[in-house]
């Protein structure tokens, strides 16, 4: 029913359109003269006739924008990854080719798809960026939730002061917080310094360039986002909940994890989710923290198309990579709309 | 029992903000290090910022990101307004499902693929690589942000101001003008601001897309991080962390001022006979 109240009034729109009824002066004055000229005239009674209104039009603008520049690429990325290596420019084969009397043939081959099967450096790539994301997606909520628990809980005063101290790293550049790590981690780093200062160590660790190093990096700068969420849901618990069960003997430990952890089940999904798929092909932090032995699919990817110039090669690995993501994504985009809905 | 769990919370809480802020704040001290070494610390010096000044070439790419970063976000802004709008105003309509898709996937999409494919677009149609390409990347994936920012705002807002104008014979475009858009104004300049430093900051999509010319900032910053860490980048990050840290506190003042003075406004317009 609120629809009908929004679907615009045709004749009030041609009105609109017409200047009538525009204080001379406003803005929408000036925007509804600049509509009385020729060309804009003319275009709207084309776009009219063709049956497009105001609101298709604003629906239409960011709509092709996104088909254009989010979705048709996809589809150029399916066709490359059936395409060979050639060297030319651009440096793989097209897809379809003119041939004798006229035909056109699909030249198309899954020998890319083979070949990632084959080759254990890809499916050991995927399966390494599984279990790093995995990891570090578990290690971001066992860090961010504590944090998370106690802005909820502290004075409401607070609260404004403790949110912007959480968002405010994360508007800070991504490679600066990566990089501030290295100097903290190498062999002759801070965080060796301090611990052989303190006697806690003999010799330095060597962390840069291990999976440890990217598990700590990744954790870093995706903490932000897995706070964030969480942070809003338990904002919004009923605490009479918890003093409800306190009243009936239940101890509070027990009563955190019969009573928090389940309500604020969808922030640990949202949060787990802005961290996980993002991680899952993270390109900067393994390639900055990591070592040659830490395989990333991201970081394959990169080194397939910058080193070695493989465009087909390299689009297969990132179709691939896509159909992994596609469910967590899906999903994801379902709770959006859903909590979207919910605010509303 | 009680006290047992506040002390808790305060130590996660230190604990946390230590751990989000102690790599920030190592950095931005260690670039007043007098010394070429990361764990010498020989006297407080800003010679690094002279000479961080002095390179041509960061200097360069500096201007280059700033460029972009203003140009992405001014449009970004716009179709994610547009997109927000339709998001949380438009109701249902054909090619609903596939929009809302369209504006969550490229905030959890990794970097890569979203680069690669739109570079092999550009390479597809032949557009040149450089400033226009990186820009056309910012926009696309930024106006994502911008769109949810502004959507989040307006599903919180009282719809029914903008009814009661559309009842008094208000055309919808005028509504919006007059109406809607000085309510969500603070969220319009919060996706701004956050397209602009998701644009400073971005290193793998803009390595794909750019061109001979148009190196950007990171892409600088990412060259050199790989041949060593030197006072030279501590200082190039300390002066961005300094502009972004201003930029967001100022805004976050304003828009509150802004609240607190239209709830004020609103309060005397009901107490008003």
């Amino acid at each position: 029913m609120a629809r009908s109240a929004k679907e615009p009034d045709p004749r009030q729109e041609v009105a609109y359109l017409q200047g009538d009824g525009a204080a001379a002066g406003t803005l929408s004055g000036l925007h509804a003269r600049l509509l009385l000229l020729p060309p804009y005239r003319i275009l709207v009674t084309v776009l009219k006739r063709l049956g497009v209104s105001g609101r298709n039009a604003v629906i239409a603008i960011p709509y092709l924008w996104l088909l254009a520049f989010f979705l048709a690429p996809f589809l150029i990325v399916l066709k490359i990854s059936l395409a060979e290596v050639v060297v030319a420019q651009p440096p793989y084969t097209p897809l379809f080719v003119f041939v004798e009397d006229g035909f056109i043939a699909i030249q198309a081959s899954l020998e890319n798809y083979l070949f990632l099967l084959e080759d254990s450096l890809y499916w050991k790539s995927y399966l390494s960026s599984l279990r790093i994301a995995l990891v570090s997606t578990v290690l971001t909520l066992l860090i961010g939730f504590p944090i998370a628990y106690g802005m909820a809980r502290a004075p409401k005063r607070w609260r404004f002061a403790l949110l912007m101290m959480v968002i405010l790293p994360f508007w800070t550049s991504f490679l600066i917080r990566v990089y501030a790590w290295i100097g903290i981690l190498k062999k002759e780093g801070l965080l060796n310094l301090a611990l052989t200062q303190l006697g806690l160590i003999s010799e330095p660790l060597t962390i840069l360039n291990t999976d440890i190093a990217v598990y700590i990096g990744i954790v870093y700068s995706y903490l932000p986002f897995m706070v964030l969420p969480l942070y809003a849901n338990l904002e919004k618990m009923d605490l009479s909940l918890l003093e409800a069960a306190a009243d009936l003997g239940c101890r509070p430990i027990k009563a955190f994890w019969v009573i928090t952890v389940p309500l604020s089940l969808p922030g640990i999904i949202a949060g787990s989710f802005l961290v996980f798929i993002p991680a899952m092909g993270e390109f900067v932090i393994p390639d900055l923290l990591g070592g040659s032995q830490t395989l990333m699919i991201g970081k394959t990817l990169w080194s397939e198309f910058f080193n070695n110039r493989d465009w087909p090669l390299s689009s297969a690995v990132a179709v691939i990579l896509l159909l992994v993501l596609v469910v967590p994504i899906m999903l994801f985009q379902r709770m959006q709309e859903k909590t979207a809905k919910a605010e509303g | 029992m009680k006290q047992g769990a506040s002390w808790f919370n305060i130590a996660s809480l230190v604990v946390g903000f230590l751990f989000l802020y102690l790599p920030i704040a190592l950095l931005v001290i260690y670039s007043f290090n007098e010394s070429r070494l990361v764990t010498v610390w020989a006297g407080f010096s800003t010679k690094w910022y002279g000479e961080m000044w002095n390179n041509e070439g960061l200097m360069n790419s500096a201007w280059v990101t700033l460029k972009v970063a203003v140009v992405a976000s001014t449009f970004a802004t716009f179709l994610g307004t547009l997109a927000g709008l339709i998001m949380a105003r438009f109701g249902g309509f054909r090619g609903r499902t596939l929009f809302s898709g369209m504006i969550y996937a490229p905030l959890v999409m990794p970097e890569v693929i979203t680069g690669l494919s739109l570079l092999l677009m550009f390479v597809a149609i032949s557009l040149d690589r450089g400033f226009v390409t990186v820009t056309i990347a910012h926009i696309t994936f930024s106006m994502c942000y911008v769109a949810v920012v502004v959507q989040s705002r307006l599903v919180s807002f009282d719809r029914s101001i903008e009814e009661a104008a559309m009842d008094l014979g208000c055309p919808p475009g005028r509504t919006f003008l007059q109406i809607t858009l000085p309510v969500i104004a603070p969220a319009v300049v919060a996706g701004w601001l956050l397209s602009f430093t998701l644009s400073l900051d971005d290193l793998v999509i803009a390595s794909f897309t750019t061109g001979p010319g148009a190196t950007t900032l990171p892409m600088k910053i990412y060259s050199q991080v790989r041949l060593g860490v030197t006072p030279e980048i501590n200082a190039v990050c300390t002066i961005l962390v300094g502009l972004v840290a201003a930029g967001v506190l100022v805004a976050s003042l304003v828009t509150r001022r802004q609240e607190l003075r239209r709830e004020m406004e609103e309060r005397a317009a009901q107490a008003a006979p």
